[in-house]
């Protein structure tokens, strides 16, 4: 069966409680997930105290300040802080989102941090891409065509129009919200691709340049590959960059049957 | 352990190259399962109180017989392909997803036998 509980080396603890100065003005609670792999401990999550008056508006500010200056052993992935690289993805405040980008004040009450769902979790923060990434890799994301390329001082060509059927598309940073906040994907990962690289494998069917698209759609043509997505929309929901992945599914479905 | 690459196993034993049917299908026996449903519905409520003799006398007119199939055929289909998906998704385990799948559709098939016969045994059948 799908697992629905979490095995017992892997059940939450209670863990430790980081408290704020005495003069702090504006303290909120950062609950954070930890595991280290090498305390053969089960996870737990730690609480922070953090003065707001002394830290940046988004929750990557407050978890860089916790590394910098209460617990260093914090671990998590960051990079470009301004929602262009995709590393900061995780679950805060039961959602999938980045981390640079969510502002402390939309959240009430305490700031739940925990690493994407239902990936395995490498340390903390930071869960093991290795499958995502390979399937992003399946369905060969680059443009393929058989026609003589163009000379060196021209380009290949594409109308205003088809152009911006690329819109919604392309913005994708590949940063793994949407997957992993879909039930089809939690159940069958390693075989159903997920909505993340569903829209890139679209986002390479549509354009107007490449001429594999007829092998694109026969890649993805199985229950398991494609079928699996079921509309459930979580996808859209949590999209960081508002993109919607199921439309671009459906979009593909509606391709394989209009060549039947 | 297995050495096989991230990427080999992404790609598996390839795509079946089948699931456009399977998903049209169902949405077709959806579309037709809305009137047939309403009719059935509609049909129960008006004959709420009616005796055997107008129960047998309703079901063995052409048109009801006719739909009584019609709804019997797009319902069990309907349910069989629906709950494969349903399988399909929250069992892991190989042989065991199989088995169900393979007996859920047993008794689909069944069912629909069932159904179709029932009609038919009251439409043609021994005058009560």
């Amino acid at each position: 069966m799908a697992e629905f509980r979490l095995p017992a080396n892997s059940t939450v603890k209670k863990g430790k409680y980081y408290e704020a100065e005495k003069n702090a003005g504006n303290v909120k609670r950062f609950k954070v997930y930890r595991y280290d792999p090498d305390a053969k401990e089960n996870p737990r999550t730690d609480v922070y105290e953090v003065d707001l008056d002394r830290c940046g508006p988004m929750v990557l500010d407050a978890i860089i300040k916790i590394k910098n200056e209460i617990d260093s052993t914090l671990t998590f992935r960051r990079s470009c802080r301004e929602g262009i690289c995709g590393s900061c993805a995780m679950n805060i405040d039961g959602r999938n989102t980045l981390a640079c980008t969510k502002s402390i004040a939309e959240i009430k009450g305490d700031v739940k941090i925990y690493p994407l769902p239902h990936m395995p979790v490498i340390k903390d923060l930071v869960p093991d891409m290795t499958n995502f990434y390979a399937q992003y890799a399946s369905v060969e994301p680059w443009l393929k065509s058989s026609s003589p390329t163009p000379p060196a001082d021209s380009e290949r060509l594409q109308s205003k129009e088809d152009r911006e059927k690329l819109d919604g598309l392309y913005e994708c940073i590949l940063c793994a919200c949407c997957s992993t906040s879909c039930p089809s994907y939690w159940w069958n990962g390693e075989r159903y691709l997920g909505p993340a690289v569903l829209m890139q494998a679209y986002r390479w069917i549509i354009d107007s340049r490449d001429e594999e698209t007829a092998e694109r759609l026969d890649a993805l043509e199985d229950p398991f590959k494609l079928y699996r997505c079921h509309t459930i929309m979580n996808c859209a929901h949590t999209c960081p960059k508002n993109l919607n992945p199921a439309k671009a599914i459906a979009e593909t479905k509606k391709l394989l049957l209009a060549r039947r | 352990m297995s050495y096989r690459s991230p990427l080999a196993r992404a790609r598996g034993l390839g795509p079946a190259r089948e699931g456009v049917g399977h998903w049209w299908l169902q949405r077709l026996t959806a579309i037709a399962l809305v009137p047939l449903v309403v009719f059935l519905v509609v049909a129960l409520a008006l004959l709420g109180k009616a005796d055997y003799q107008t129960m047998v006398a309703w079901v063995s007119s052409p048109l009801v017989s006719i739909l009584l199939i019609a709804l019997a055929i797009a319902l069990f289909y309907h349910s069989s392909l629906g709950i494969q998906v349903v399988l399909e998704d929250y069992i892991s385990t190989k042989w065991l997803r199989l088995c169900a799948i393979m007996l859920v559709n047993f008794m689909n098939i069944l069912l629909a036998i069932v159904s179709i016969f029932a009609v038919l045994k009251i439409t043609f059948g021994i005058a009560q």
